[in-house]
């Protein structure tokens, strides 16, 4: 194992699951042996405010909080809020973007503009963004509400660790009545950035 | 076996493992899981106080009964908890007593960031400060021994970062038994003032033994690195130093009072420089220059919020451009928090603004009532402080149209004797109590108005009507906040008497009833009005040229139905009834 530290952002609103896909993430990181920290703000977030979770692994890690510009991997469970928070990104890193918008109370109140071009600002920072319909996806597994574990796959499919330690670890953390669903979801998600990669592979 | 745990889990692990018998708290960001999670362990009796002073009363109680004891609050808490606890320095304890404080630099959800550092120095505790939640969950353990040991009471002191962020922690801990007798002693207890002066130069001498245990305390210890720069650190500061310096010499503080200031004054000469890093305010900086150590801190390092890795290279490097980039806004609209779609308490604000009164606020959800587009509160300082602030105000300009706006919560934390007030002064002011069956704020808490405790028992409920009327207010109305016709006559009703007057808004929360209900819709009657928007509702949005409901978010709580003049805002069915005509 290197001594190199790993960080990965989750972003999104309050409410959309963001603490328990970090609660996963956290848990398999730890079955494989990492040290892990787990950085989130809550508090004001149930009330439908911005929510970011930091998760950074490697064999020693001392802060909990991610600095900018030395992120890997970000999820956003929404667009503007992948904006938001995508200066914490490594020129070069990835974001799993769930193709949703949440429009925050200044542009519901017609005060300000919901972006319109959330995607061209992320990709003119260098960084390789993919869009994913997180919700549509998490239907077929069987519940919307799954939508973050979709996303937790799309990142596990980058992420060089085994499927069977996701699939324990959503066993583990996950409300017994939905684990088959959420490692449905999980599958459906892994399934899509693989076959979108050997596709673009295919390409070249 | 290590497991991911908070620092507030890692507390209450710690808390369960010391053989701690009996818990009481407060809720308060970022305090509050600890004891929810120290609810679940049927060895411990764990209780939500009505506010801070009377858990940490509660907590010395258990102490002296014997039983190791824990009381948690957020930094404000221990403003009110304050007058127990420097008495308590003075008694001591029986058995071990360690207050959990949790600050909130940056004031993530806090009406200041005050450095409860100070706490310790002036009401003379000692303070323990965790750094992960490793050290959290033993510093629970060490700071109930050294309560035992030096018959003090223990202050923990936590920050958000380390309240509410997850590190490793060893859950293999047995739990310990550990119960003292209680012996009367009323030259301890009983702190009259000849009993207390004794006590006073007694406690002296237990600081001075507390200070040479510091030098040998094993929290407090050097890392060596490089010898031309050093730092000193506490909690989360000390993980931000080392992983921006990991070259450097470091000596972590877990004791910050008192100081250990031989092993500090040795550090300090075989470095070159030394540099104090510490969240807020200089307290250890200010401490090492009296004793004259030369040593630099917030001449480089910001003494306002939370400190990071950046903020932190930026002042030692002593690059204002970085810091300055760092602090500068970029223009993506914000995403402030809101009221919940249909929660009760946006109807009453509404009123509120329409009326344009004088509101005094306070603290809750509630306190959104001051974002746009509702707007209408005038003053928030304080858990309670709105009676006061209503009374007072009301008596210096003779204006009538005056009220206050306090959460059931917080009406039971501190707002009962403000209300005395008004009626023994001859008060008139018009008080509000937004009854929404929780404490919401802080997660949902039960209080003593809905009668659950935090073990699930269920209990007797204060009936707040009668209270009221028993500390003479002879006019109190309750009302659905609703039904908007009825919550304005109440308001207009009460704000025109001469006399004190309450108005209790009760409706249940949403989200802790789990409220859904059939949402509502728009239909072409819409005018473009724009009534409704003025409500702040996250399930309407205004759509071209009128208002949109999002369905999955409506409860259909009608608010809105009763805002618009048109009736264009109906249920489904009768939208469907209205097509067929
Ligand atoms: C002294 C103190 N203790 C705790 C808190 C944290 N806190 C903020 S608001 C609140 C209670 C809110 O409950 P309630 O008054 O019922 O209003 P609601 O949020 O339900 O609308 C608490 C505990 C605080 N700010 N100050």
């Amino acid at each position: 194992m290197s001594n190199e530290v790993r960080n990965v952002l989750i972003v999104g609103v309050g409410g959309q699951g963001i603490i328990l896909a970090a609660d996963v993430l956290s848990n398999v990181l730890v079955s494989a042996e990492y040290d892990v920290k787990m950085a989130e703000i809550h508090g004001m977030s149930q009330r439908g405010g911005s929510v970011n979770t930091m998760v950074r692994f490697g064999n020693k890690v001392y802060s909990p909080v991610v600095e900018k510009g030395q992120a890997d991997y970000m999820l956003a469970f929404e667009k503007l809020e992948a904006l938001r928070w995508s200066d914490y990104l490594k020129p070069g890193a990835t974001i799993i973007m769930n193709d949703e918008t949440l429009s925050p109370l200044p542009v519901l109140l017609g005060k300000a503009e919901y972006p319109g071009d959330i995607e061209e600002q992320i990709i003119a920072k260098g960084i390789n963004l993919i869009t994913v319909n997180a919700t549509a996806m998490a239907e077929e597994s069987g519940s919307p509400r799954a939508a973050n574990i979709v996303l937790l796959g799309c990142l596990a499919s980058l992420m060089p660790l085994g499927k069977d330690v996701w699939h324990a670890a959503i066993e583990r953390r996950v409300p017994p009545r939905t684990v088959e669903i959420n490692k449905s979801a999980f599958e459906i998600g892994f399934a899509y950035i693989s076959e979108r990669a050997t596709a673009d592979e295919a390409l070249i | 076996m290590k497991v991911l745990l908070s620092g507030n889990e890692a507390i209450a692990y710690g808390a369960y493992a010391a053989g701690v018998k009996i818990a009481s708290g407060y809720p308060g960001t970022p305090s509050t899981e600890i004891l929810e999670t120290l609810a679940k362990y049927d060895e411990i009796d764990s209780s939500w106080a009505p506010n801070e002073k009377v858990a940490l009363e509660v907590g010395i109680g258990a102490s002296l009964g014997g039983a190791r004891t824990i009381v948690t609050m957020k930094h404000v808490g221990l403003n009110v908890a304050a007058d127990p606890l420097f008495t308590l320095a003075y008694t001591g304890v029986n058995g071990g007593l360690v207050i959990v404080n949790a600050d909130d630099p940056s004031m993530h959800s806090s009406q200041n960031e005050q450095d409860n550092r100070h706490y310790a120095k002036s009401a003379k505790v000692p303070m323990l400060e965790p750094s992960d939640s490793q050290e959290a969950a033993w510093l629970v353990d060490e700071g109930l021994k050294i309560s035992e040991r030096f018959d003090i009471p223990v202050i923990l002191r936590t920050t958000t970062r380390i309240n509410h962020s997850k590190s490793l922690v060893d859950v293999d801990i047995e739990r310990a038994e550990s119960s003292r007798e209680y012996e009367k002693d009323v030259q301890k207890y009983v702190m009259i003032p000849a009993h207390a002066r004794q006590r006073r130069s007694n406690l002296e001498q237990r600081l001075e033994a507390l200070a040479e245990f510091s030098e040998e305390f094993p929290g407090n210890r050097v890392e060596w690195g490089s010898r031309s720069i050093g730092f000193i650190a506490d909690g989360v500061s000390y993980q931000y130093v080392k992983e921006v310096f990991p070259e450097a010499s470091v000596l972590k503080i877990t004791m910050v009072h008192p100081l250990p200031k031989r092993m500090i004054s040795d550090f300090v000469e075989q470095i070159e420089k030394v540099i104090v890093v510490e969240e807020l305010d200089p307290f250890i900086e200010d401490q090492l220059k009296a004793w004259g150590l030369p040593v630099v801190g917030k001449r480089l390092i910001q003494g306002i919020g939370e400190l990071n890795p950046e903020t932190i290279r930026a002042g030692v490097m002593g690059d204002a451009d970085a810091s300055a980039s760092l602090a500068a806004a970029d223009d993506i609209p914000g995403r402030p928090p809101m009221m919940c779609a249909g929660c009760p308490h946006r109807g009453v604000f509404y009123i509120l603004k329409k009326m344009k009164l004088m509101v005094a606020g306070d603290i809750g959800c509630y306190t959104l009532g001051v974002t746009p587009p509702l707007e209408a509160m005038d003053t928030c300082f304080c858990m309670g402080a709105s009676i006061g602030n209503a009374m007072g105000f009301q008596k210096a300009t003779g204006r009538k149209d005056v009220v206050a706006v306090i959460g059931d919560s917080t009406f039971m934390h501190s707002g009962i004797t403000p209300l005395i007030d008004v009626v023994y002064n001859k008060g008139i002011a018009t008080v509000i109590i937004l009854d929404n069956r929780t404490t919401a704020m802080t997660g949902r808490q039960d209080h003593p108005g809905t009668g659950k405790t935090l073990k699930g028992d269920a209990g007797v409920e204060v009936d707040i009507e009668k209270l009221v009327r028993a500390l003479g207010v002879a006019s109190v109305q309750v009302v659905d906040p609703y039904d908007l016709k009825a919550s304005r006559a109440a308001i207009t009703e009460e704000i025109a008497k001469d006399e004190p007057s309450v108005i209790i808004f009760r409706r249940a929360c949403v989200l802790a009833e789990k409220v859904t209900g059939e949402p509502l819709m728009v239909i072409d009657e819409c005018d473009s009005c724009k009534a409704c928007m003025q409500l702040g509702c996250p399930a309407l949005s205004w759509e071209a040229d009128r208002a949109r409901i999002e369905p999955s978010q409506c409860i259909g709580c009608d608010v809105c139905g009763q805002v618009c003049k048109a009736g264009a805002i109906v249920k489904h069915e009768q939208a469907d009834q209205g097509a067929g005509i």
